[in-house]
């Protein structure tokens, strides 16, 4: 069975991003960009499906601009056979990023593909749900468990009240939440081995898709500010605070 | 325009958070209809029934739909909309779950978690973990719309919708549920909370969010956790606050050795009051804290529990 796994380029989780002073978008001059962590945990769980044998081959898959080459190279270094990327400089939707990877689904025919929950840049938490309904799979949200079992796959979700699984029949859309593993760091020789595997190119328009989007970005604006509070020096003057100033306890 | 927003249940209740979104889709305007969609859920449809606002509320009632499931539900969901403007509904991980789908079956795209509306068509969102408000237009026919709770107050309960019920069955055969396993806990939930107090690393181990139970109980509050809480095991999942877990935006938010990283910060920094116990004065949580406590929290939390 083959793993596909969609990779996102974003900005490095430690980074606290600016907004332009125009307010036309964030700043992302000079940033440092890095995969997507729910996109890490995703291929970290390829690699395993295929170290015990239940995968043949793992495809990394990433849509974006030439740079997102990078995170393909990391992929790949990570354990990736090979990888696709779909160039793009338009900033590309849920929705188009869905029919893109349904696209290269139908090409592929994977057993699994397996997505991030949620990409920490436009914290969406939208695609892998999209390809599951263009592709009429099943899918398996916010997992942190995924056990393949011959035709299907049981699938633990993290919901709201505690833990969800659910057996889906193959082939199907899994998401990846924090615990389903710690991804482990690519070793030199790996990276380098990474450089010679396949990185096959292609475009929206030679899969036929189209990138438009229905929604437009009208204005990016700084989050209200929270005034500096102050420090108190006691659990007394604490208390007496939030009594008597704050008003929040009784 | 008309909107259809989708309940929020759990266990034979409608959740809190229906309330809020009902709110939301006031503020965008036009006649409001509630789906109710599980098994055994004619409760859940007279609760919803009373939300203000809400001209009709539409039952769903059949075992296909007793678990949520995704492909079910957004079949469903799919089914009814026909000339809906809009689809609104939380953004509990149940409807993050459907909602996408919902979208992609009707080829438009997703809005989510907005905090804000500016018109029926234009909305505002968190982007960056919160550390950027985007403003985004759809053109979109149908706009499919998942609503922050927090960004809304609830509307008043004290309307009388109309219930009829809906014999739309829809099983899409790729899913089953196969168990659950829900964490039984007194205390509110951490969305609805007046009152969250939250541990982080620097609780040590999960024995130690015992000490946070007894300032809890006095508070009425929820407990929550930070994700290095949750990640060492210290607590079940289901209490993580932040980007990637629970928002919420309490009037009080006590976060007990947690650092403030801006995945946490995420979910809570709407808080009204924010109070950290930290035993470093440069812990970056002192920034968005309303009252700082520079302490060891092991020495500070039990003379709180004895002082309230
Ligand atoms: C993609 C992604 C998503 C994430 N999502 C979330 C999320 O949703 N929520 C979240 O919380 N995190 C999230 N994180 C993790 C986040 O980056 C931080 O690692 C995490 O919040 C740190 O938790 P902490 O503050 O408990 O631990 P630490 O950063 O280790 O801080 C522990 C604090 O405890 C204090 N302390 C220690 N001992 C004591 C004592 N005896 N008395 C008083 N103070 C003490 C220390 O001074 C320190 O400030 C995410 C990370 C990534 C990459
Ligand atoms: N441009 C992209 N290229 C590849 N994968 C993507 C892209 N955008 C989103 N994804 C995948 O979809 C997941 C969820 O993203 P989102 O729905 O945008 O929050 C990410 O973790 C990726 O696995």
């Amino acid at each position: 069975m083959k793993v596909l796994v969609a990779v996102k380029r974003v900005i490095d989780y430690n980074v606290k991003i600016r907004v332009k002073a125009d307010q036309s978008d964030v700043d992302l001059t000079n940033v440092k960009m890095a995969m997507n962590p729910f996109c890490e945990i995703a291929v970290e769980e390829a690699v395993r499906l295929k170290e015990k044998g239940v995968a043949t081959e793992v495809i990394a898959v990433s849509i974006g601009p030439k740079a997102s080459q990078e995170q393909l190279r990391t992929a790949l270094a990570l354990g990736a056979d090979r990888a696709i990327q779909v160039l793009t400089d338009d900033p590309v939707d849920s929705l188009a990023v869905a029919k893109l990877l349904a696209k290269v689904v139908e090409e592929e025919q994977p057993g699994l593909v397996i997505l991030g929950k949620q990409s920490i840049d436009a914290d969406n938490n939208q695609t892998g749900q999209m390809l599951a309904a263009l592709t009429g799979m099943g899918q398996g949200t916010f997992a942190s468990e995924v056990v393949v079992d011959g035709e299907s796959v049981n699938v633990t979700r993290e919901i709201d009240g505690g833990l969800q699984t659910v057996k889906l029949s193959l082939p199907a859309v899994v998401t990846t939440d924090l615990r389903l593993n710690e991804p482990r760091y690519a070793k030199l020789p790996d990276i380098m081995k990474a450089k010679k595997k396949p990185l096959d190119v292609k475009t929206p328009e030679e899969l036929g898709v189209s990138t438009a989007s229905k929604v437009t970005l009208v204005k990016v604006a700084p989050p209200a500010e929270r005034q500096g509070g102050i420090k108190v020096g006691s659990v007394d003057e604490l208390v007496d605070k939030l009594k008597n100033e704050a008003k929040v306890i009784s | 325009m008309s909107i259809l927003v989708i309940a929020d249940h759990h266990d034979g209740q409608l959740t809190g958070t229906t309330a809020n979104v009902v709110a939301a889709a006031t503020a965008i305007g036009g006649d409001i209809d509630v789906l109710v969609a599980g098994e055994g859920v004619a409760g859940v449809a007279e609760q919803a029934a009373t939300l203000a606002g809400v001209t009709r509320v539409r039952v769903a009632d059949n075992a296909v739909y007793a678990h949520q499931l995704a492909e079910n539900i957004s079949a469903l969901v799919v089914a009814l909309v026909g000339d809906y403007s809009h689809v609104l509904s939380g953004a509990s991980t149940t409807a993050k779950n459907f909602m996408p789908r919902v979208a992609a079956l009707k080829d438009v795209a997703q809005i989510s978690e907005i905090i804000a509306v500016e018109s029926a068509d234009t909305f505002r969102r968190p982007i960056y973990a919160g550390n950027a408000i985007a403003t985004v237009k759809s053109d979109d026919v149908l706009k499919v719309i998942t609503v922050r709770a927090t960004g809304f107050d609830p509307v008043a309960r004290d309307g009388q919708a109309a219930i009829e019920a809906v014999d739309v069955v829809e099983n899409a055969g790729v899913s089953s549920f196969v168990n659950e396993t829900l964490a039984e806990s007194e205390r509110p939930e951490l969305g609805a909370a007046k009152v969250v107090i939250s541990g982080g690393r620097g609780m040590g181990n999960g024995e130690n969010f015992a000490l946070l139970d007894g300032i809890a109980d006095k508070l009425g509050a929820a407990i929550g956790a930070s994700r290095a809480a949750v990640d060492a095991g210290f607590v079940p999942n289901d209490m993580q606050v932040g980007q990637t877990g629970k928002i919420v935006a309490p009037d009080l938010y006590i976060a007990v050795g947690i650092s403030g990283a801006i995945q946490h910060l995420a979910g809570m920094k709407d808080s009204k009051v924010i109070v950290a116990i930290n035993k470093d004065e440069d812990a970056p949580i002192f920034q968005v804290a309303d009252y700082g406590l520079v302490g060891d929290l092991f020495e500070v939390l039990p003379q709180l529990e004895a002082k309230l």
